[in-house]
């Protein structure tokens, strides 16, 4: 697919979009009753539920990760059958599960403040019902609605967005055509009212004048994301107070 | 701002694929009309429409009707981006013109992004299929134009060629014409019709001749997987145009041979063609007629009379053509029938190109000058390529000669320049140093001496105005009476031309050797140098064989000489190939510019001298430059000619009872240098000839980026690993490596189109086809002097015949490097 033209002389993408919109992002929280947290976003096509179970004590197989001073997270992502173009069987351990539940671990390890919960165990479970590119950023942003619904205490909300670069310039949020392209992929996870960076990742090569802007073009699209779910965030909790003053 | 979405479903054979798609639907897309492109009065008035207009084209239009579209009249165009996509889709080169169009300012050629607008999108109905999709989108899209045009008491007239999409779309009550309609009523411009494609089939059928239907492209494709056929690009003889072979991929590399009109079967030159093996009785032996409708009208000699041999080659003939190679043809129109008639037969001066019947009005005018024609369509019954007339030909072979903008001429450094103080400081001083420049007499660009190479890319900094057009450039092409710049005169002929008058940035190469010329280091660096002399090839030649004299420069001069021809031996032995050329130089008068005398180039020991150190440089700096960037480095390969190529080669000293090796460079070259030495009962000439011809067995030389290549050998040097670094002034390739080799000593900095693989390799396409280009127009400029060299003038000389063939013999005149074919 390289040589594709991913954006056209008017501005547009191929979906329609300009390079520095998201796509449309609709989100629900608490969507399980079984789970102490859960969350379920669709960014565009890619659409990921997210639950946590936990604080709770470690369990028999992970007692060798306990921490005596803070808690642990444990994250387990699997992608359904027919999350993709192709149907295909997809076992949990695959190496693409692997690499991206233990960057999500990374991550989240970095953003609850696990110091007040010690010596216990987070479960962040992830299922991807259909993967349209940018997977990790909307396991992310799941796994944050879903903590916040859990209740777990974060320093900030973990927003996440990937960008990729063609001719120069930088698009945000790309889908699956997008990432075949071949160009260099870039994600990172950040704090947005902290003003941190939390996780990059980098997949290609790029010339190292070009990094700046993917690191511009992805905090902005994070910021954008922070928006959205902030503002889900606040309606879902002034409905849910709601309940309480009328009763 | 996101309105919907709308899902598209999409299988592919084999594996089902369930491919979903967002497609967003928007209410911000700029129509263009509102201070945009289209907030225009179009001025151009046409018969069948009362009002102002503005054009909206479908997909066929643009891609048969490009000619028409080109006209400056033409003006006000809405291209949809369906149409835009449909078009990239089918024909790139159409998609590359209509691109330069929209890019042109004054033509206000407007896209409108119609899929993505709200108004104007509509999803595929039930059974649609995504042609009639295609059409009733660009429909929808009219009909909003007029809709948003009303008040302005404009309109959008549809063109479309389809007659179907025509009716439906007056049904929807929009103004649609076809293009031959519009261009019949414009008021004004009645050459316009000139231009029309022909696309009715109406054309008289020719009773003579009715050539076999075509396959279908998917029966094409089983077969050539079943191999029943192959697949490969035509290659019409030289001599013959009903003659043609294709060089099969399999791994034999099979050559198959096509003979005749109807085994042709419409296919031109350089097309993709499906060809079928005929049974064994009836193959045939390449013919040995020289077929050449340029001198001889009306030479048609009876197709395949010839071929009753008993033993032939592989034959075959065409079933069905994968693509079209089309280009326009350059050439004359046939004068015979009265100019008032408007069918025209057209005769490129390509050899290998049928002739071409067209339609115009202007034969008057056109007899005698060189037009250019393009093919639309070849019909099973008739015998020649319909095409149309395209322009009178100005300048072929796509040479950009308009001065230069005054965005590249801003980009110069102001006249007075002087080298700053920043730079004194970080380059090493070479000014002490005896350095000197050699160069062609009359020549003002002087950049070269072995190692001291002028610091172009100092004034030529990346992503500048200047480095784009550069770029685009690629070469300094140079004509006999003219040089045509890829950088401006006061780069190229003074600030980084090495004169002996002042400071100059140079880029150096330094090598310490032993007095066997065995290269101990290399070193490269920025550096600052002063010419102590510079000299013509000639002076530099009697400094160094007179020898009283004693300066500096002389005894370097002659220090280097050695080297020189120990490099040169040595590189001959490992299988450099010299060759010759018939190439001429003209004595231009300078008032007429006619030439007055012509003269062969000469060769001293100087001219090699510095050819061996610009070799040796060249090779350095690659080793060096694929070392350091592996994935990106510019370099040069000559890749190594089949052995078929050299079939005729090796016949033809055959015939003088020589036997000639070609295995290996070195191999050739040996046996051209045993041809020179042994000399009894041969003509003395005979090894030149034979070096001439060798150069045509040759394949081109291309630039091309490391990293996406694995053979780098130099078969005409016998080098493993080459590339330009000597001349960047007349050749960006150099600017490229300079850059790459600055970067690799850390003087300058990279940037991300210097490291990106598909980018460099993008440049070297580029170059690749403007040093071709560059030579088409160095020859034809020698062929244009010859023939002004003999107006009014009969000479006698004596030649040599090269080739014998059936009905004619090819000679070639080595004063005045001319061939010919005298017909017998």
């Amino acid at each position: 697919m390289a040589g594709m033209e991913l954006v056209s002389d008017q501005g547009y993408r191929i979906d329609g979009r300009k390079p520095s919109e998201l796509r449309r992002i609709r989100c629900n929280m608490g969507v399980f009753t079984q789970a102490d947290g859960s969350a379920y976003i669709e960014q565009g096509n890619t659409k990921v539920l997210a639950a946590i179970y936990g604080p709770h004590e470690a369990s028999n197989n992970m007692r060798n990760r306990v921490c005596l001073d803070r808690g642990f997270v444990n994250c387990e992502f699997s992608q359904a059958t027919f999350s993709s173009a192709e149907r295909k069987k997809r076992s949990r351990g695959d190496r693409k599960g692997r690499d991206i539940s233990a960057h999500i671990k990374q991550t989240f390890e970095a953003a609850i403040r696990t110091s007040l919960y010690p010596r216990s165990q987070i479960d962040i479970y992830l299922q991807v019902l259909h993967s349209d590119g940018s997977l990790y950023c909307a396991c992310v942003n799941a796994a944050t609605l879903a903590l916040i619904d859990a209740g777990i205490a974060m320093k900030d909300y973990v927003c996440a967005c990937s960008a990729s670069l063609t001719k120069g310039s930088s698009l945000i949020d790309i889908n699956h055509v997008e990432e075949l392209a071949g160009c260099a992929e870039f994600s990172a996870s950040i704090l947005p009212k902290l003003d941190q960076i939390i996780y990059s990742e980098l997949n290609g090569r790029i010339h190292q004048d070009e990094l700046g802007l993917l690191v511009d073009a992805v905090s902005t699209g994070c910021r954008d994301i922070f928006a959205v779910i902030d503002q889900f965030v606040r309606s879902r909790l002034a409905e849910t107070a709601s309940y309480f003053t009328h009763s | 701002m996101l309105k919907s979405k709308v899902l598209m479903v999409k299988t592919r054979s084999g594996k089902i694929l369930k491919i979903v798609r967002e497609h967003y639907l928007r209410d911000d897309i700029d129509n263009g009309l509102v201070g945009g492109k289209l907030d225009d009065h179009p001025p151009l008035q046409n018969d069948l429409v009362s009002l102002e207009h503005f054009l909206v084209v479908d997909t066929n239009v643009v891609l048969h009707q490009m000619d028409i579209l080109e006209q400056p009249c033409i003006r006000n165009v809405i291209i949809l981006q369906t149409v835009l996509h449909e078009v990239k889709h089918r024909s790139s080169p159409v998609y590359k013109r209509i691109k330069s169009l929209i890019e042109n300012e004054d033509r206000n050629f407007f896209v409108f992004t119609n899929e993505h607008c709200i108004d104007t999108w509509s999803e595929r109905a039930k059974g649609e299929s995504s042609n009639d999709l295609n059409d009733r989108l660009i429909r929808i899209a009219a009909k909003y134009y007029n809709g948003c045009l009303k008040d302005r008491n404009q309109v959008a007239v549809l063109l479309t060629n389809d007659k179907a999409n025509c009716s439906l779309a007056k049904k929807d009550g929009l103004n649609a014409l076809t293009v031959e309609q519009y261009v019949k009523n414009i008021v004004g411009y009645p050459e316009l019709l000139d231009k029309l494609a022909k696309v009715d089939e109406s054309i008289e059928v020719d009773k003579s001749i009715s050539y076999p239907e075509h396959l279908k492209l998917s029966q094409i494709q089983t077969g050539v997987k079943s191999g029943k056929f192959y697949q490969a690009k035509l290659n019409i003889s030289r001599e013959n145009y009903l003659e043609g072979k294709i060089l099969c991929q399999d791994e034999e590399g099979k050559e198959i041979l096509i003979q005749g009109r109807l085994n042709l079967n419409r296919a031109v030159h350089e097309d993709i063609v499906a060809v079928e093996l005929l049974p064994k009785d009836q193959w045939s032996n390449p013919s040995g007629v020289v077929l050449d409708v340029t001198v001889q009208p009306g030479a048609e000699i009876k197709d395949e009379e010839n071929s009753k041999q008993t033993v032939g080659v592989p034959t075959g003939k065409v079933v069905g053509i994968i693509k079209r190679n089309w280009r326009p043809y350059c050439g004359i129109l046939e004068s015979f029938g009265s100019p008032e008639m408007t069918r025209h037969l057209f005769t490129p001066a390509e050899k290998r190109i049928p002739r071409i019947r067209i339609e115009t009005r202007q034969a008057n005018t056109l007899i005698g000058q060189r037009i250019v024609v393009v093919i639309d369509s070849w019909p099973r019954f008739s015998k020649y390529p319909q095409g149309h007339f395209n322009e009178v030909l100005l300048l072929e072979h796509d040479v950009a000669h308009e001065p230069f903008s005054q965005g590249v001429l801003n980009c110069l450094p102001p006249t007075d320049w002087s080298i700053p103080n920043e730079e004194l400081a970080v380059r090493e001083d070479f000014r002490h140093l005896p350095i000197c420049s050699v160069d062609p007499p009359g020549c003002t660009d002087i950049d070269d001496f072995g190692v001291h190479i002028a610091d172009v890319s100092y004034f030529i900094r990346p992503g500048t105005p200047i480095d784009v057009e550069a770029a685009t450039r690629g070469t300094t092409v140079y004509l006999c009476d003219n040089r045509i710049d890829m950088v401006p005169e006061l780069l190229s002929s003074n600030l980084c031309s090495l004169r002996d008058d002042g400071d100059r940035l140079a880029f150096s190469c330094i090598w310490i050797m032993k007095p066997n010329a065995e290269i101990i280091k290399t070193r490269f660096c920025k550096s600052i140098i002063r010419s102590k002399a510079s000299m013509t090839y000639a002076q530099a030649q009697m400094q160094i064989d007179d020898p009283t004299v004693n300066s500096p420069v002389a005894v370097g001069l002659r220090g280097l000489n050695t080297l020189a021809k120990i490099l040169k031996k040595a590189r001959i032995e490992n299988g450099a190939l010299s060759l010759a050329s018939p190439e001429v130089r003209f004595h231009v008068d300078s008032e007429t510019h006619d030439p007055i005398d012509l003269q062969n180039k000469e060769l001293r020991d100087t001219n090699s001298m510095v050819e061996e150190f610009m070799l040796l440089a060249n090779c350095s700096v690659a080793k060096h430059i694929q070392q350091e960037f592996p994935e990106c480095a510019v370099l040069r390969r000559h890749p190594e000619p089949p052995q078929s190529n050299f079939d005729t080669f090796i016949n033809a000293a055959k015939t003088r009872g020589l036997e000639l090796n070609v295995e290996s460079s070195l191999d050739l070259a040996k046996s051209l240098d045993k041809i020179e030495q042994h000399r009894e009962g041969v003509h003395s000439y005979i090894s030149t000839l034979l070096r001439i011809l060798a150069t045509r067995c040759m394949m081109q030389a291309v630039y091309f980026c490391s990293g996406l290549e694995s053979d780098f050998k130099h078969y005409g040097l016998a080098a493993s690993i080459y590339t330009h670094f000597t001349s960047p002034i007349r050749r960006y390739s150099d600017i490229m490596v300079h850059r790459l080799l600055a970067a690799s000593i850390g003087a300058d900095k990279t940037f991300s189109e210097l490291l990106n693989k598909t980018e460099v390799q993008k440049v070297c396409k580029n170059l690749n086809f403007r040093h071709r280009m560059a030579q088409y127009a160095q020859r034809a400029s020698v062929a244009l002097h010859t023939q002004l060299f003999f107006r009014n003038k009969v000479v006698k000389e004596s030649g040599y015949i090269i080739f014998v063939r059936k009905n004619a013999i090819q000679v070639l005149i080595p004063k005045y490097g001319l061939e010919g074919t005298v017909f017998l």
